[in-house]
């Protein structure tokens, strides 16, 4: 997707695998440089779900990475890079119910695999990329709608 | 209903009452923390068993009215700090999901 819109905003955030702890602050971070922007409440909320689901996927299937936010006139972008085993099949890993979350992890409210879905219910524009004994990166786009019209909130 | 008035008449315990003024519009039970991102609509009372700091996470990125704690369950005070931090309402209800979601159920509900 390219776009002639001028980048507004960059910054990154560390993401600390394992961390569960410290785990979801960068959503609540996020929301709050979004905010101090003046980026639209619907984009900063689907940002947030966005951001939570990205971020819980890297502490609980990675060593770690981190989380770049860009931020347009007309969108935000989310990139999430690790450098975790990669997902064998990124197809099934899109597909609701399909984790491998472990039993700690489900114990907490973990792997409903909704994850992901909830990514790209809330964007308009998810693309990953992953290659094993490598990392993913997950790239996320959500556009700024000015006349706030819901929509994505949900999957089913 | 405002939150104030629902935890009074179910007799839940404030944790943190951030904004008792909240509007309650309806009601979600769920432990699953992607599925309350996916289902749960903002305004929701949200009962769950779940008590660690995602939890404030997930219930303040969806908006819903406030968290219920069901059969006595008490998160942490670095939770309930969380919470306070985030603008978060926490309750306690004595009672198990089944029955708080039962009476919740017919207080908005009549
Ligand atoms: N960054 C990642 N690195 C490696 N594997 C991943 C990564 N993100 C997701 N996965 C794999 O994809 C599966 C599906 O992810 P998804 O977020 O949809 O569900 P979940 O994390 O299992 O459960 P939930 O998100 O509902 O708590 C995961 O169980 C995991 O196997
Ligand atoms: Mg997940």
């Amino acid at each position: 997707m390219i776009s002639p819109a001028p980048l507004r905003h960059r910054e990154i955030f560390p993401v600390v695998g394992l961390d569960l702890e410290r785990a979801g602050l960068v959503s609540t971070e996020v929301q709050r440089v979004l905010r101090r922007l003046g980026v639209e409440p619907e984009a900063v909320r689907r940002a947030g779900i966005v951001c939570f689901e990205g971020e819980m996927n890297m502490v609980l299937y990675t060593p770690g990475g981190r989380i770049i936010l860009l931020v347009y006139d007309d969108r935000v972008e989310l990139i999430f890079s690790d450098r975790g085993a990669g997902i064998p099949d990124v197809e099934l890993a899109r597909q609701p119910g399909y984790s491998t979350a472990p039993d700690w992890a489900r114990e907490l409210g973990f792997g409903s695999g909704m994850g992901i879905p909830n990514m790209e219910a809330n964007s308009d524009h998810l693309e990953i990329r992953s290659r094993l004994g490598e990392g993913t990166v997950i790239r996320a786009v959500i556009l700024r709608r000015k006349d706030e019209t819901r929509s994505g909130s949900t999957h089913s | 209903m405002k939150l104030g008035a629902v935890a009074h008449t179910l007799r839940l315990e404030f944790l943190v009452d951030a904004a008792p003024d909240t509007e309650v519009r309806d009601g979600y039970v769920s432990d699953l923390l992607s599925d309350v991102l996916a289902h749960a609509e903002p305004g929701d009372l949200w009962l769950t068993h779940q008590r660690h700091l995602n939890v404030v996470a997930v219930g303040k990125l969806r908006e819903v009215a406030g968290i219920v704690f069901v059969r006595g369950l008490r998160p942490n005070p670095e939770v309930i700090q969380k919470a306070r931090e985030e603008g978060v309402n926490l309750l306690v209800s004595q009672d198990d999901a089944f029955h708080t979601a039962g009476k919740l159920h017919r207080l908005l509900f009549p």
